[in-house]
């Protein structure tokens, strides 16, 4: 192994600063979250007090915020496969600007998608007071993420060959559709349904206009929290928004592992 | 099998969309609300904080990803994966949490207010500040430029930096000759992104503090405080055509310039 210079140093010095930076935060809240009295500090003795204080007032929130998350799920791979899947086999001029028409909604701020909503529907009182109004933000937001996601597995493979090939032997199209789209699309869709979970699960921007008393998902309580509740609850209402969130991004991270992504799907390879 | 989406998007999209945008025009003011955001002093001051942190953000968010990017992705050791997987935890942490990490840091109770402290004997308080919304702004932007610059530092070749090493230039030409102008595409497009989402971003400023001036803020007051949809709706629309041509310009120079280096 090669010695290592002295701008070597310099630059791990200047990366785990960056990293403390990240980090820092997030441990001193989670700690703030089971401190007895954080202006005090740790001498003042551990507790869960403060966890079971947020899931007696918030656990509504969690489970909203589930339900929501699994509900965009379910419509994003319903719109989104389908989608990505018809983009995948034209790459025309149009199949290009549709694509940058779907992915209009992440780039616009999340407050103008809500506002549009609001002066769209929010007169339709049924859909105004229920989650549904959430779900639909969500959705608009999410789906993105799971088109290009499952495109650019899907892109990478030659799909008209192998239907081809199956339409010759009688497959019809449905039978093509699970038997080689959906297996050579599984990682994109893994992939795009965790990013879906993870967004649906922390959206903020656009759920806040669109929330009522009754539909506060968990990140709007958090915002609550932040505003009104001492600081050990906001943290312990954070740990629990992370142990939620958290192991989401991990996955996301080991997918996102090229060696390992190649590992998932030999069968996908030409 | 496109129609599902198309449907869902025209829908909840496209005509909402197009509601906002006649809703803005239907105010005191009429289409003129729409030349407010520069004539009126109010409106202006608040874009142009906007605008400016957001710069602000981006040149401070380039150059750290840029510096700790390229370093994880030219060394290997013991311990360099799991700062990868660190530096990019926060991915998808939302504007009220990384507001909230802001308040841990720079807060009241802060980390940065007790060393502070025990250095100088002052306490340093600035997350409800301008100051604050940077630091928030910084710290949700990294990880996505990170990883951005991370891939394309891979796909620069090596070869092209031992050469101008072995033609004896030093580290500092080695980076302003080869690798920064091999990174361009993924500087504008990580910037433009890193801009855009700064312009947008609401859930930080919220949690930090509604007398911060930035659009936003200001197009959430004309909604709840001054029930002035009209003008919420003109503002909000403006700044959706911004985020949008910043992405959509940065898109066609990265792009540009991709196709000038093929």
């Amino acid at each position: 192994m090669r010695r290592r210079g002295a701008l070597f140093w310099l630059q791990l010095a200047f990366t785990l600063l960056v990293c403390a930076f990240l980090i820092a935060p997030v441990v001193l809240s989670i700690l703030a979250g089971i401190t007895n009295n954080y202006l005090i500090g740790l001498r003042s003795g551990l507790t869960l007090r403060w966890v079971f204080e947020v899931w007696e007032g918030y656990r509504d929130t969690v489970f909203r915020s589930i339900g929501i998350a699994l509900a965009c799920l379910a419509a994003t791979l319903a719109l989104g496969v389908p989608a990505a899947y018809v983009l995948a086999r034209c790459r025309s001029r149009l199949g290009r600007a549709i694509e940058e028409l779907l992915v209009m909604p992440v780039a616009i701020p999340g407050l103008a998608t809500a506002l549009a909503l609001i002066v769209a529907y929010g007169g339709v009182s049924g859909l105004r007071t229920s989650w549904g109004f959430i779900l639909i933000g969500h959705v608009l937001f999410c789906l993105p993420f799971m088109v290009r996601s499952v495109l650019a597995v899907l892109g990478a493979i030659d799909l008209r060959t192998l239907e081809e090939g199956a339409a010759s032997l009688g497959a019809g199209f449905w039978s093509r559709f699970v038997t080689i789209v959906l297996p050579n699309g599984r990682s994109g869709i893994l992939a795009g349904s965790l990013m879906v979970v993870t967004l649906s699960m922390g959206e903020f921007n656009m759920t806040w206009l669109l929330h009522t008393p009754l539909t506060k998902t968990l990140p709007v309580g958090l915002a609550d929290a932040y505003a009104s509740l001492r600081l050990e609850v906001g943290s312990a209402y954070t740990l629990v928004f992370f142990m939620m969130i958290v192991p989401l991004l991990i996955g996301l991270q080991w997918l996102g592992q090229p060696r390992r992504q190649a590992y998932a799907r030999p069968e996908g390879e030409r | 099998m496109l129609l599902p989406a198309g449907i869902f998007f025209t829908a909840f999209f496209l005509l909402p969309m197009a509601r906002l945008f006649v809703i803005g025009g239907s105010g005191k003011m009429g289409w003129t609300a729409y030349a407010a955001i520069v004539t009126n002093g109010q409106y202006l001051r608040s874009l142009l904080s906007t605008l400016a942190v957001a710069a602000a953000t981006t040149a401070a968010t380039l150059v750290i990803s840029g510096v700790a990017g390229i370093f994880l992705q030219r060394h290997r050791f013991p311990g360099s994966s799991v700062l990868v997987s660190l530096l990019t935890l926060p991915l998808a942490f939302p504007g009220v949490v990384i507001g909230f990490m802001v308040i841990m840091l720079a807060g009241r109770q802060g980390l940065i207010g007790d060393l502070a402290r025990a250095l100088t004997g002052e306490t340093l308080v600035f997350a409800y500040s301008m100051a604050g919304l940077f630091m928030g702004y910084v710290y949700f932007s990294i990880p996505r430029v990170i990883l951005t610059i991370m891939a394309a530092a891979e796909k620069l070749d090596p070869h092209l930096e031992e050469a101008a090493r072995s033609l004896g230039a030093s580290p500092w030409q080695v980076v302003r000759d080869v690798i920064i102008p091999g990174l361009t595409p993924a500087f504008l497009s990580s910037g433009a992104i890193c801009f855009a989402t700064a312009v947008g971003a609401f859930g930080t400023a919220f949690t930090l503090a509604t007398r911060i001036n930035v659009l936003p803020l200001t197009i959430y007051t004309e909604f709840t405080l001054s029930a002035n949809i009209a003008m919420a709706a003109t503002l909000s629309f403006v700044l959706g055509a911004i985020t949008w041509a910043v992405l959509a310009l940065a898109r066609t120079a990265a792009g540009a310039s991709v196709a000038a280096a093929g």
